[in-house]
C-alpha cells in the first residue's frame, strides 16, 4: 500500500466520552476516488478533519506518501498539500472570481519596491483554471454572487487544485445541488483526478458516489464497515450498509403494515 | 433561451451585459452621477454668486477635504465591515489633547502632535482590539468610546484651565515644521504669479495689497487628496486591499483561506483614527484653538459620505473614489446653499434625503452583483 498519497491506520477519535472514531482505516492513491459514505452521525466529518489537521487522532497513525505524519492545525496539513472544500464554501459573493480565487494568496508584483497585486496575472490564471475545469466566465471579474452553487464548487475545487493539493476533501459537495449542477460537479471531480490528485468525496447520496468513484468506505457509528472497489458492489447493498441494513429491513414490513 | 449566441467561446447560458449594466455595478456610480447633478444645480443656480470664483471655489474645496478626511478612513473601515462611531469624539478629544499638550504643558508643538497621533491610534487599536475578540457589533463598542472620548475632552479642559476651549496655539506653532505640514499652505509663487498675470484675483487695498485672494493651497486638502489616493491604491491595487474586501465581505470565509481578519480590521480602526487626528490637527492649526464640541456628528457625516459614494454598509463593497466624491458633494451642497443664499438648516434635510436614496440605490445595485431577486 505505499503507493498511497495518504493512509489512516486505525484512526479513534474521542470526544471526552464519546467515542466518535474507533478505529477507521482509510488511504488513498493518486488519482483515485475514494467515496466515505455514511449517514448523519457516522464520524464522516469527524474523519476528514482528522485528516486536514483540525482534530488531533486520539490514537492511530497517519502516514504522508509513505512517512509518518502529524498535523497540528490546519494550516500544516494545507501546506503537506490536503485541501478541503467545504460544504459552506470559502466565497465571498460580493467578490470578483478572480479576486475570490487568489484570496489570502494573491500574487504580488513589485514597482518601485513596493509590493502590488498582480491583478493581470490573477485575471489570466483565473480564466485558464476556470476554463479548465469546463466554466466559461463573463469575465475574471464577474462576481461570485452570480455563480450557480455548482459553479460555486467548481472554483473552489479550483482553487485547490491551483494552489498545489495532492489531496482533495470534499466535504459533501452535491448535497445542496439540483441535478445538473450535481452532475457539473462530479464531471468536475472526474477532470481533478485525471491530474493525479486523490480526491475524498463525502457524501451520503449512493447516486452520486456510485457516479465518480473508485472505491468505497462505508462508515457506521465511527467503525468502517468496509471498503469495496468500483464494480465489486451494488447500490442497494451500499445502500443498506449506509442506513444500518437491519433497522431498515424491520421498518419495511411494518410500513407496510400501516398501509394497510 | 437568452438571446445573442455570439460565435466561439461564449456560452449560450450567459446572457450578454449591456455598457449601462456594466457601468451600475460599479460602486462609484452614484458618486459620479450625484456630483455632475450637484455641480449642474448650482452651476445654473448660484453661477454669478461668487461660488465659482477662485476664493469660492477654495471655500467648498476646504470643506470638501475636510469631508474626505473622515470619509476615506470611514470606507475603509466599512468595506472591512465595522463602524467607527468615536470618530466625532476623536476629532474633539485629539485637538483637545493637542491643546493642552501645547498651552497647559508648555511642549513644543511637534511633540504634542506626535504624542496626540500615537494616543488616538492607540485608542483605535483599542476599538478594534474589544470589537475582534468579543464578537460584540462595532457599532456598541464605538458608541460607547463616542461618550468616553467626549466626556475626557469637555473634562480635562475644564480640569486644567476651567474653560472649554483652549487657544493660543497659533502663536506656539509659529515656525514648527510639523505644524506647517498640517496647517501651511503650499504653491504660494504659483499663485502669485496667477495673480500677476491677472487669471485669478487679487488684493486691491489693504496690507496685503498685490497678493492673489487665494496664496496657496491648504495643507488640509493636500491631505484629502493624500489620503484618497494612499486608500484607493491600497484597496484596489495590493493584497492588503483584498483581505480588506474579504474582512469585510465574509469573515469567515476570510478566516478559512488564510486571511489574517482580525489583524486586518484592528488596523482599519486605527487607521480611521489616523484620518481623525489628521482631520483635528488640521482644524486646530486653521482655527489657533482647540474646542469641547468640535467634531460633533462628524461620525455621520463621514458614513454618509461613504454610504453615498456606494458602500455598502454590511461591509464587504465599496470605493474610496466613491467616498471622496460624496464628500465632495457634501461640501458643495453646504457652502453651495450658503452661496445661493438658501437657510443653511436645509442642508441637514439635503443630507437625510440624500442619504436615504443613496441606501436604496445601494441595495438595488448589490442585488445586480449577486443575482439575488
Amino acid at each position: 500500500m505505499s503507493d498511497s498519497i495518504i493512509e489512516m491506520k486505525n484512526i479513534q477519535k474521542h470526544f471526552g466520552s464519546v467515542i466518535a472514531l474507533a478505529g477507521v482505516s482509510v488511504d488513498v492513491k493518486p488519482g483515485e476516488c475514494h467515496c466515505l459514505l455514511g449517514d448523519n452521525g457516522a464520524g464522516k466529518s469527524t474523519f476528514i478533519k482528522t485528516m486536514s489537521g483540525v482534530h488531533k487522532p486520539t490514537s492511530g497513525e497517519i502516514f504522508f506518501e509513505g512517512k509518518p505524519m502529524k498535523f497540528d492545525n490546519p494550516r500544516d496539513a494545507m501546506e503537506a498539500g490536503i485541501a478541503t472544500v467545504h460544504q459552506h464554501l470559502a466565497m465571498i459573493p460580493l467578490m470578483s472570481v478572480s479576486r475570490n480565487f487568489f484570496m489570502g494568496n494573491e500574487p504580488v508584483k513589485k514597482v518601485m519596491g513596493m509590493n502590488f497585486l498582480d491583478q493581470k496575472k490573477a485575471d489570466e490564471i483565473t480564466m485558464t483554471e476556470m476554463r479548465k475545469m469546463g466554466i466559461n466566465l463573463r469575465g475574471p471579474d464577474q462576481a461570485v454572487g452570480t455563480l450557480s452553487g455548482g459553479e460555486r464548487q467548481t472554483v473552489a475545487i479550483a482553487r485547490a487544485v491551483h494552489f498545489g493539493a495532492k489531496i482533495l476533501i470534499l466535504d459533501e459537495p452535491t448535497s445542496a445541488l439540483g441535478v445538473r449542477q450535481t452532475a457539473n460537479v462530479l464531471s468536475t471531480v472526474h477532470k481533478v483526478r485525471e491530474q493525479g490528485i486523490g480526491v475524498v468525496f463525502i457524501t451520503h447520496n449512493v447516486r452520486h458516489a456510485l457516479a465518480v468513484g473508485d472505491r468505497f468506505t462505508v462508515l457506521n457509528r465511527g467503525q468502517t464497515l468496509g471498503t469495496a472497489k468500483r464494480g465489486e458492489i451494488e447500490y442497494d447493498e451500499l445502500h443498506d450498509m449506509m442506513a444500518g441494513g437491519e433497522e431498515l429491513a424491520k421498518l419495511v414490513p411494518e410500513m407496510g403494515k400501516a398501509a394497510q | 433561451m437568452t438571446g445573442s449566441t455570439k460565435a466561439g467561446a461564449s456560452d449560450e447560458r450567459i446572457k450578454e451585459q449591456s455598457f449601462v449594466r456594466k457601468a451600475l455595478i460599479r460602486p462609484e456610480l452614484g458618486g459620479i452621477v450625484g456630483a455632475i447633478a450637484v455641480f449642474t444645480f448650482f452651476l445654473l443656480t448660484a453661477f454669478d454668486s461668487g461660488m465659482f470664483s477662485a476664493p469660492g471655489v477654495m471655500n467648498w474645496s476646504m470643506v470638501s477635504a475636510q469631508f474626505m478626511i473622515i470619509a476615506v478612513g470611514a470606507c475603509l473601515l466599512m468595506i472591512a465591515g465595522e463602524f467607527d462611531l468615536s470618530v466625532g469624539s476623536m476629532i474633539g478629544f485629539a485637538g483637545m489633547m493637542i491643546a493642552i499638550f501645547t498651552i497647559t504643558l508648555g511642549w513644543p508643538v511637534w511633540m504634542a502632535i506626535v504624542v496626540t497621533f500615537a494616543m488616538c491610534i492607540a485608542i483605535g487599536a483599542v476599538n478594534g482590539w474589544i470589537v475582534v475578540r468579543t464578537g460584540l457589533p462595532s457599532f456598541i463598542v464605538t458608541l460607547a468610546f463616542l461618550f468616553i472620548l467626549r466626556g475626557f475632552t469637555i473634562f480635562f479642559p475644564q480640569l486644567l484651565e476651567r474653560k472649554t476651549i483652549i487657544g493660543g496655539i497659533s502663536d506656539a506653532a509659529e515656525g514648527d515644521w510639523l505644524a506647517a505640514i498640517f496647517g501651511g499652505k503650499i504653491g504660494g509663487s504659483f499663485f502669485q504669479m496667477l495673480g500677476d498675470a491677472g487669471i485669478i484675483g487679487v488684493f486691491e487695498r489693504g496690507n496685503r495689497i498685490g497678493e492673489p485672494v487665494v496664496d496657496g493651497i491648504p495643507m488640509l486638502v493636500v491631505w484629502a487628496l493624500a489620503l484618497v489616493v494612499f486608500g484607493h491604491i491600497l484597496l484596489t491595487r495590493t493584497r492588503f486591499g483584498n483581505w480588506i474586501f474579504a474582512s469585510g465581505g465574509d469573515a469567515e470565509a476570510a478566516r478559512n483561506s488564510g486571511v489574517p481578519v482580525n489583524k486586518v480590521k484592528v488596523l482599519m480602526f486605527m487607521f480611521t483614527a489616523f484620518c481623525a487626528t489628521v482631520f483635528a490637527t488640521c482644524q486646530v492649526m486653521e482655527f489657533g484653538s482647540a474646542g469641547a464640541d468640535r467634531g460633533l456628528l462628524k461620525e455621520f457625516e463621514a458614513i454618509i459620505a461613504v454610504v453615498i459614494g456606494g458602500a455598502l454598509l454590511t461591509g464587504g463593497y465599496g470605493s474610496v473614489i466613491g467616498a471622496a466624491l460624496g464628500a465632495l458633494i457634501f461640501g458643495v451642497v453646504q457652502q453651495g446653499l450658503f452661496f445661493a443664499g438658501v437657510e443653511s438648516s436645509l442642508f441637514r434635510v439635503f443630507l437625510g434625503a440624500i442619504l436615504l436614496g443613496a441606501v436604496i440605490l445601494n441595495t438595488y445595485i448589490r442585488r445586480l452583483i449577486t443575482g439575488e431577486r
